[in-house]
């Protein structure tokens, strides 16, 4: 991990061997979303600010003094990290997204502002990186630092886990999570982290065996991930946006939808030991024309992201028992704002495990990748 | 099962479709004596089995008393046929529609039973249970649907070879059936009906629910209607076949403009499902999204399946339910799935007779006390529909009646069959040499033989019984009937399982037998026989005045000589037929001579030099000349070298091979004028068993149990099998574990100029297996 570097700093404009010019940016270039942090010096002394170029003042002082840019830009101002030490610079960690549709103007905006005169190095990661590589070249003659999006998630989540979240612990777990009425969240921190499987559940989902920071592999995957969830319910409800969707879920009832063991058997299936309240087919009930006819969207949008997050839950849990590991921590943007699919989550593990998994969640949840991609940038200093 | 969609589909399922007239002999046959009846009923199939007994002739010889000297003919025995009563399952398969019609047809023709209860299974019992007791006037007897798919699911395991399939798109031939393997547990069934059930079979009664997922063919439907406002199950298969995935999917590529190389992810791997259905304010084409779905649910369904197999270290796992029941399109899918999954360590298994799991396990819940497991069955490919392809498209044959009443049916066998222990690898071990739904040459050639000789076949049948004056009129029958299933093979060519010359065979005899001409040639086999024993002491003589050297390769002449005295061989059966008296010095004019095309007569003639045998088992093929003037001389050879001889024959009639009955009678007779073969048999040192089968070919996996004990019991080191059909056909590389000797006279012009001979080439392959011990003994 990156350690705060001994010794006084020169100014950037020096160009010293060990520190990186500003602006520090990590990216996460997603297929839904951009992940953007940005880290904002707090310890600018008088002299630096006066050598600082304009351009770079205006880039601070936009990110850091805005909460949205553009239509769908946002700041996640909750998530900051403030008073961070990195690389013996002070400052406060920004959380920036912004759809991946947006990135043709992102990188207009990259060219306007003549970003490739600041002579920075530019990391990113996710498969965007791949993807808009040529653009940012041909358009903003910004060349990109290319970083796998894995060791980013890795590398990003268990330095946030270690700097704690402006001093409260970054993890958290739900307590009691079989039963809705005791069921209370708790925080904790990932102190001897592993093995651990990791499920990141961006558009689709990835899940990792992790043993050290250096050594993990990639279990498996699923398509059926955020992006299922979001594009489903676009079409089955109309809606546009996962906070819509999202919203409609909360006040949805899926049991109108899903056919339910009950609806079967009348009953539990006792002879397999299924509970009656299981669902035995999602979206089951649709297969009737009167039932299709006379549902809401609101149930429609609860079943979809019960039918996706409990299939997670599902295939993360069998994964954990096929690599013997214990701790599932569930990340990703799936889970912003997304107290149904957490908690639904963390009572799938806790169930079907008898008790064996417990699932955790962390605060930043899609925002790893991008601390990751920062941190690449002072990693890769002294190379020649 | 898919709702059928009607144009009156406003009026429910229980009002019936009274137009259909059953034909009784079609369909629900052998009603009259019908017991044990279970019933599965579906979303919008119905299945029905019963268990009924099926008289039919069958030739039976008799030995005449020779002592009274009465016997005014020179036959040596006389051919008598005869009523036998065997079991038959009937399962048939129809839309939940006719249920009513159906029930008032078996209510019709049932005549005598003391049938009291019905067990039904299958989510659709209920609904029509009422409708059930009133018509039928029997209690309704529920049973567990898993535990019925489960005991279906061993059942077919169990009695149908090449029960089991891999489906692979884009090839030669879709449907790769699988060898039987000789132990069936333990496996993973996933059964995906609305939602999917992930079950663990460990043995006959013990299977657990391992997991499953709500994520199955109910979301397909549901969701899918949902999506393009399209009511049928089928009509969703339909459009996701047309559709294209990628304009929904987010793909790989579309993340990362091309694949993700670290990680070995392609770029056309879908990252997201219905990714694109989001960002996009377009809209989508109801085929890409029913294809999307289909991507989705049947990957999801395959990684579940794989993640299971993995837990519980299972290779062997078939899926079946309403979303596969042989739809290409999921087939395909699920396939593809499994294989991305596991790498290709795991195959994704499907059944051809999957629909009747059910009915066929809740028919055995309810037969318990007749104990059904105890007997080995098989599949009747005369009263059988056959696999057919859903997919109207794809299947040009249409069937009576639009496909709606399709049928299984199975016979009792009378013995139980199991493997020859002498086979080196049990689990590896194909009988038939050429599959001919790969070899489309073969089959187009195969087929053609076939379709060409039936005309020969129908006269033979209609010759051996001349005192029927209505042989004709069934003969008739047959012919129409065997040539519709040639018909369906050459379109369907995974019908019934592996295609090869030994199923075209065995459907051959199964017509005929359902024709009542339980033996075509038994007045041929009669005179032949009788013919051949005449020469019998003077061939013996001959070979006696011989040099022993001479003799053994006489002997080897012999029965190769013998061997072309096959009416199965078209090439043959004409010479015979134009000229009885072609004789058996003839036949070893015709023979090749040596070097033979396949030629290991030197190894063996050096064996000979060394000790006896233990124990020889000897399967035989035709009668008159073959048996005995070729093999009856040679088995008495091996008889005075010391050593012990099993003569395996068929247990019911195929062509003109000589049964386990004319055997017994044969060999009486050239004991009487033998004393070497007189006191073989006295002192047990030649016995005869019967093989179990009724093919003119060899299936040594499934052989008569008593069979199997005498191979163990006599430590048998040596196995010969004779003719085309055993030899060649089927057994040509099959792998014992003792030395062997395969011998054959190829009697077909085009399996000659196949394997680079021509007719009447002989094939003389002798076999030592290789073990450590013998290639250590080689090794300098």
């Amino acid at each position: 991990m990156l350690k705060a570097r001994t010794g006084p700093e020169s100014p950037q404009f020096n160009k010293p061997l060990h520190l990186k010019a500003f602006p520090w940016f990590g990216m996460d270039i997603g297929g839904t979303l951009v992940k953007l942090v940005y880290f904002e010096p707090v310890d600018i002394t008088a002299e630096e600010e006066q050598e600082e170029v304009e351009n770079l003042k205006s880039i601070r002082r936009y990110l850091t003094s805005n909460v949205a840019y553009g239509k769908t830009g946002v700041r996640d101002v909750h998530l900051e990290l403030r008073n961070l030490t990195m690389c013996g610079r002070t400052g406060n960690l920004h959380f920036i997204r912004f759809p991946t549709q947006a990135m043709p103007r992102f990188i207009q905006m990259g060219r306007d502002k003549n970003f490739s005169s600041l002579h920075t190095t530019l990391c990113a990661t996710g498969g965007g990186a791949y993807k808009f590589e040529n653009e940012f070249r041909s358009m903003a003659d910004l060349e990109l630092l290319k970083l796998d999006e894995l060791d980013c998630l890795i590398r990003g989540l268990l330095y946030v886990d270690r700097v704690s979240f402006n001093g409260h612990p970054e993890g958290y777990y739900f307590e009691n999570p079989s039963d809705t009425q005791s069921c209370v969240k708790k925080t904790c921190t990932l102190d001897n982290p592993f093995p651990m499987l990791l499920v990141n559940i961006g558009s689709g989902v990835s899940i990792l065996a992790v043993y050290s920071e250096n050594d993990y592999k990639r279990v498996t995957g699923t398509s059926l991930g955020g992006g299922t969830f979001l594009g489903l319910c676009c079409l089955l409800t109309g809606c546009e946006t996962f906070e819509e969707a999202l919203e409609m879920a909360s006040k949805g009832d899926s049991t109108n939808v899903d056919k339910l063991v009950k609806d079967i058997y009348g009953g539990d299936y006792e002879r397999f030991g299924l509970q009656g309240s299981a669902v035995a087919s999602s979206f089951g009930h649709m297969m009737s024309k009167e039932k299709r006819d006379s549902i809401s969207k609101e149930d429609l949008a609860k079943a979809t992201l019960v039918t996706i997050t409990n299939n997670i839950g599902s295939i993360a849990r069998m994964c954990a028992v096929n690599e013997k590991i214990e701790r599932v921590v569930f990340v990703g943007n799936f889970l912003r704002i997304n107290t149904v699919s957490t908690k639904l989550l963390a009572y799938a593990m806790d169930f079907w495990s008898k008790g064996q998994l417990r699932a955790l969640f962390l605060e930043h949840e899609g925002y790893f990748g991008a601390v990751g991609a920062l941190l690449e940038l002072h990693k890769t200093t002294e190379d020649p | 099962m898919a709702e059928f969609v009607r144009v009156d589909s406003s009026t429910s399922s229980h009002t019936m479709d009274k137009s259909i007239i059953l034909p009784p002999d079609e369909i629900f046959r052998n009603l009259e004596n019908a017991k044990r009846f279970a019933i599965d009923i579906g979303g919008s199939l119905t299945k029905l089995a019963y268990y009924s007994t099926v008289q039919h002739k069958v030739a039976k010889v008799r030995s005449f008393d020779h002592t009274s000297k009465e016997a005014t003919n020179d036959n040596l025995y006389e051919i008598s046929v005869q009523e036998e009563v065997t079991a038959r399952l009937h399962f048939i398969k129809f839309e939940n529609a006719y249920i009513e019609t159906c029930l008032d047809f078996i209510k019709d023709h049932l005549v005598n039973t003391d049938t009291k209860v019905i067990k039904a299974t299958g989510g659709g019992a209920h609904k029509f249970k009422e409708l059930i007791e009133r018509k039928l006037g029997l209690k309704v007897d529920k049973e567990d649907e898993m535990t019925c798919l489960i005991k279906g699911c061993n059942f077919v395991l169990r009695n149908i070879p090449h029960e089991a399939f891999v489906f692979a798109k884009h090839t030669e031939s879709e449907y790769r059936f699988q060898t039987t393997q000789p132990d069936i547990f333990p496996y993973l069934l996933v059964n995906i009906g609305s939602g999917v059930s992930i079950v663990k079979v460990e043995s006959e009664d013990k299977f657990e629910r391992i997991g499953g997922s709500s994520i199955g063919g109910g979301t397909f439907w549901g969701l899918g209607a949902l999506l393009t406002k399209t009511k049928g199950f089928d009509e969703l298969l339909q459009l996701a076949s047309k559709g294209q995935h990628t304009s929904v999917d987010m793909l790989v590529k579309d993340i990362y403009g091309g694949s993700y190389g670290s990680l070995g992810l392609t770029g056309d791997l879908i990252a997201s499902s219905f990714g694109k259905s989001a960002t996009a304010d377009k809209e989508f084409s109801k085929e890409d999204m029913a294809k999307s779905l289909l991507h989705m649910i049947s990957n999801d369904i395959g990684q579940l399946a794989c993640l299971y197999a993995k837990m519980h270290n299972l290779s062997r796992v078939y899926f079946g339910g309403f979303f596969i029941r042989g739809h290409p399109v999921t087939m395909h899918t699920i396939t593809y799935s499994i294989n991305f999954f596991t790498k290709g360590e795991v195959q994704a298994l499907f059944l051809r007779h999957e629909g009747y799991l059910g009915a066929i396990g809740a028919f055995l819940k309810g037969a318990e006390e007749d104990n059904p497991n105890q007997y080995s069955w098989g599949e009747n490919y005369a009263g059988s529909s056959g696999l057919m392809s859903v997919s109207p498209d794809m299947n040009p044959m249409q069937r009576a009646r639009s496909g709606t009443f399709d049928m299984l049916e199975m016979d009792r066998l009378e013995r139980k069959l199991v493997n020859l222990p002498l086979l080196q690898d049990a689990s590896s071990y194909i009988p038939d040499t050429v599959d001919l739904i790969e070899d489309a040459p073969a089959r187009e050639y195969w087929l053609f033989c076939f379709e060409e000789a039936l005309d020969g076949v129908v006269k033979r049948a209609v010759a051996s019984q001349p005192d029927m004056p209505e042989a004709a009129e069934r003969a008739e029958k047959f012919r129409q009937k065997y040539r519709h299933k040639l018909q369906t093979l050459r379109h369907q060519p995974f019908a019934y399982g592996s295609l090869t010359v030994r199923s075209l065979l065995d459907t051959r005899e199964h017509c005929l037998n359902e024709f009542n001409f339980p033996d075509p040639y038994c007045k041929i086999k009669q005179q032949e026989n009788d013919m051949a024993l005449k020469y019998y002491q003077k061939a013996v003589k001959a070979l006696d005045g011989l040099s022993w050297e001479q003799r053994q390769f006489a002997l080897v002449r012999g029965v190769l000589a013998g061997n072309v005295f096959d009416w199965g061989a078209k090439a043959v059966s004409d010479v015979l037929e134009s000229d009885p008296e072609f004789g058996f010095e003839q036949a070893k004019r015709q023979l090749e001579e040596r070097p033979w095309l396949v030629d290991s007569y030197d190894q063996w003639f050096e064996r000979l030099k060394g000790p006896p045998h233990k124990c020889a088992l000897f399967f035989v093929d035709n009668s008159g000349v073959d048996i005995i003037l070729g093999v009856m001389p040679f088995v008495r050879e091996l008889l005075s070298r010391g050593t012990e001889v099993v003569l395996a024959s068929n247990s019911g009639p195929a062509l003109n091979d000589v049964t386990n009955g004319e055997l017994q009678i044969l060999t009486e007779s050239i004991a009487a004028m033998d004393p070497v073969i007189q006191s073989s048999l006295e002192e047990d040192r030649l016995i005869l068993v019967q093989s179990g089968s009724s093919s003119p070919c060899l299936d040594l996996s499934r052989l008569d149990k008593v069979l199997a004990m005498v191979v163990r019991e006599r430590n048998i080191d040596l196995v010969i099998i004779e003719g085309m059909g055993r030899a060649i056909h089927t057994n040509y590389y099959a792998m014992l574990s003792c030395e062997s000797l395969k011998m054959a006279v190829i009697k077909n012009s085009w399996l000659a100029d196949r394997l680079g001979g021509k007719l009447f080439s002989v094939v003389f392959k002798y076999e030592v297996p290789i073990t450590d011990h013998i290639s250590a003994a080689l090794t300098p």
